[in-house]
């Protein structure tokens, strides 16, 4: 035994095998088994959550319906360029007819009208109608046929569309997404008149930090009393933060609706105390300040909650002794307490931040036309226009832009600080 | 194992069973007073004559595109028949969403044996579309605004004028409806004023009428919201469907008026998915055969105010089942609401939707 171990310098386990392998071993198993324990959940998380996410931000990329539709169009289009100054000649019509033919039949045309119409107006009802009349052209002169049917496959603009959205995969949307567009000379802005994602982009951030920083105002506070009242009074407290939590959202909002309207319950005190004269009444709704107030309200738990489970944990001790060493409540509070704070804060502001971000119920209700969000776009091209690759690029937008400010956070505060309890 | 086959030939047993018992159909609908509608029009009959099916009433009309979308890439189309808007019809036929309809021969004749095809006429927008109801969407003033000094508005171009109708308007959010209303009361004439709105200059145009009373307006998205506002008077004039105002006006009694001014006529219909097994898809047609002949139609004219799609149910409809007022003049076909009329033009706007939405939703965020 001793033998043994002199000649190869290592320690050995009962049964010979060296300790540091049968060490390794054992941990391996002990690592597979937490992870088959854990498998169910990963597994559950991957397939409804991830995957999900991930096809639908890989739509943002995605544009393989038109080569896939017009296979032999794209080929033979391949050689055309806008700078001739006229339409593609004869041969690329008879790939097109042959490619409208099948597509017909299998009644995709249109939705490669649908896609192309996103970029130029018009493609839409070219598709449609041609598929209908494919079928009956004559052999020969399909160019001109083409054009009989509808003036918009002599355009060069159409042309040009489809040619710059050929391949499988477009930046089009990303670019849509930012305002942009993929002009005859590279990238460019879209006309001024068009512009909107960037500018909602800004003021959804802007109000959502609006929104945090009303949140700790108001928070703060009150955590601080339910974390300092008596048992019995703090209890009652949290069940007043906790009802409207458990409230339905629209029921919140549209309740909102009723205090903050014009002829609503605010408008109708003021009015009645004599503050206001009844023909200039406030207009707290419909604009951004509807939007602050009903979200803030909304919020203001996701504020509460980690806030007073910090300040539960912070031992009162530390006021008594900085005031027992001649602070003023002043430097006691701020040089003492509210900095065993600030993880509570950290938490509930990236809480908040977040959610407010993604926000789009609420802003659609009460926020007018100054008071939308980014997120009520992505709404209405997923369930309206059905533009879902545009939605899917803005969607990233925001992930990305959400993992930046978690990125920031963890560099300025540390993620390390951040308690929920 | 074999009690493991014995239960699962039970369980199918049963399955099938039940199967045979009642069918369930999932049909998608609007909600509300549209549903309900529906409901005693068309469900509690088509039940009564075939015990077998069972009606499952789903209200996601409104996402009904989006969603059919998605169920389709999933393979698994849970829905039966859906009730869309023109425009959406003609969106999933687009998308292969919707299966088509020959109305000559899977639709029922007219009485006098007029064939379907006939009978709906120039409604069937498209093909995998199954008219119903002809809607319009148009305006209600309130009856009391001091400030308007007795006088009422007459024509649509009252919602432009601020100075002689003061007060809070509200308009749809999104393009449609208000452009053409702005582009009529700029001067242009009727029959000319999408081929204005197809070209930039007419866009700017018409933005440019609505920036006048943009300050003055709420902008609303679901049809509810203007017949609310109106009775608390948050607003003095608002556009909305026709059919939600009648209910303020007769149902709630509410100081409210119609102005059936250049209202825009649209169409509210049927589809079938694509895709449905076969057995699905024949209950489901089976039903549409039902649910859209002449005096179907015509009934369910008896419960809310929009007008039946076929040319043989109006001479059928008759009173409102509760109120007992005579129907026909709160219709939006009734030739005294329909002197000026526009017909949504549903190939423009699947062609410039997108585009002028973007335009008009930059034009809003300003």
């Amino acid at each position: 035994m001793s033998d043994v171990q002199a000649q190869s310098g290592q320690m050995l386990a009962a049964d010979g095998t060296p300790l540091k392998a049968s060490l390794a071993r054992a941990l391996r198993r002990q690592k597979l088994r937490a992870l088959m324990l854990i498998a169910p959940l990963l597994l559950f998380v991957v397939i409804t959550f991830i995957a999900p996410i991930a096809d639908m931000l890989f739509r943002s990329v995605e544009n393989s319906i038109v080569p896939e539709t017009l296979p032999k169009t794209v080929i033979a289009l391949a050689d055309w360029s806008p700078e001739s100054g006229e339409a593609p000649g004869e041969e690329v019509f008879a790939a097109l007819h042959a490619d409208m033919l099948v597509a017909a039949a299998a009644k995709v045309h249109t939705k490669v009208g649908q896609r192309l119409n996103y970029e130029t107006p018009g493609i839409s009802s070219l598709f449609r109608k041609s598929g209908r009349r494919v079928k009956r052209m004559e052999e020969g002169n399909y160019k001109e046929q083409f054009i009989k049917i509808d003036d918009g496959w002599g355009e060069l603009a159409v042309w040009e569309t489809i040619q710059r959205y050929s391949g499988n995969y477009t930046s089009g949307y990303f670019l849509a997404s930012v305002d942009a567009e993929l002009g005859s000379d590279g990238v460019q802005m879209k006309p001024e008149d068009e512009q909107i994602y960037l500018f909602l982009l800004g003021r959804t951030l802007f109000l959502s930090v609006v929104i945090t920083v009303s949140c700790i105002l108001l928070g703060y506070p009150i955590g601080f009393l339910l974390a300092n009242l008596p048992l019995r009074t703090s209890n009652l407290l949290l069940i007043l933060v906790l009802l409207p939590f458990w409230t339905s959202l629209l029921v919140r909002t549209s309740s909102w609706i009723v205090l903050l309207q014009q002829q609503g319950v605010v408008n109708d005190v003021l009015v009645t105390i004599g503050i206001l004269s009844d023909d200039n009444r406030l207009e707290l709704m419909y604009n951004q300040a509807g939007t602050i107030i009903a979200m803030t309200h909304i919020l203001l738990p996701f504020m509460i909650l980690p806030l007073y489970s910090v300040m539960k944990t912070i031992p009162p001790s530390y006021v008594r002794a900085a005031k027992s060493l001649g602070a003023t409540d002043w430097t006691a509070f701020w040089r003492v307490y509210f900095p065993n704070t600030i993880p509570g804060i950290g938490a509930g502001a990236v809480l908040t931040f977040i959610l407010s971000i993604g926000y789009y119920i609420t802003p659609e209700l009460v926020g007018g036309t100054s008071g939308i969000f980014i997120s009520n776009r992505i709404a209405y091209h997923i369930s309206s226009s059905l533009n879902w690759g545009l939605a899917a690029a803005l969607g990233v937008g925001l992930l990305a832009l959400i993992l930046v400010f978690y990125w920031l956070y963890d560099r300025i505060v540390g993620i390390d600080n951040v308690k929920l309890g | 194992m074999r009690h493991l086959k014995t239960v699962t030939t039970a369980a199918a047993a049963v399955m099938f069973a039940s199967a045979a018992y009642a069918q369930d159909m999932t049909i998608v609908s609007w909600g509300g007073a549209y549903s309900a509608s529906q409901n005693n029009a068309y469900h509690k009959p088509y039940m009564a004559a075939n015990p077998g099916v069972n009606i499952i009433n789903d209200e996601s009309s409104a996402e009904a595109v989006a969603k059919l979308r998605a169920m389709s890439e999933a393979g698994n189309v849970t829905w039966d028949v859906v009730d869309v808007v023109a425009a959406d019809a003609i969106r999933l036929c687009d998308e292969g969403l919707a299966l088509e309809i020959d109305p000559a021969t899977q639709l029922a004749p007219a009485p006098d044996g007029t064939s379907a095809s006939a009978d709906f006429g120039d409604l069937l927008v498209s093909e995998c579309f199954i008219p119903q109801i002809v809607y319009s969407t148009t305006f209600g003033f309130r009856t009391d605004v001091a400030a308007w000094n007795g006088k009422e508005p007459t024509d649509v171009c009252a919602v432009f004028d601020t100075a002689t109708f003061p007060g809070k308007r509200s308009l749809e959010k999104r393009p449609i409806n208000n452009v053409e209303w702005a582009l009529l009361c700029d001067g242009v004439p009727a029959d000319q004023v999408y081929d204005v709105l197809s070209t930039p200059e007419g866009v700017d145009r018409a933005l440019a009428k609505l920036d006048t009373i943009k300050d003055d307006v709420i902008w609303w998205s679901a049809g509810a919201e203007t017949p609310q506002r109106l009775a608390d008077g948050e607003i003095v004039i608002g556009s909305t469907y026709n059919g939600r105002l009648f209910a303020v006006i007769e149902e709630q009694k509410q100081p409210v008026k119609m102005l059936w001014d250049w209202q825009v006529f649209d169409l509210d219909g049927w589809i079938i998915p694509a895709g449905l097994s076969p057995e699905r898809q024949q209950a489901a047609l089976d039903y549409i055969y039902f649910a859209t002949d002449t005096q179907r139609l015509a009934d369910q004219a008896k419960y809310i105010s929009y007008g039946p799609a076929r040319a043989s149910s109006a001479p059928l409809v008759g009173k409102h089942a509760s109120l007992g007022i005579d129907m026909a003049p709160h219709m939006p076909t009734d030739p005294n609401n329909s002197k000026n009329t526009l017909l949504y033009n549903y190939e423009w706007w699947a062609d410039n939707r997108d585009d002028l939405d973007a335009k008009f939703q930059a034009w809003l965020a300003k």
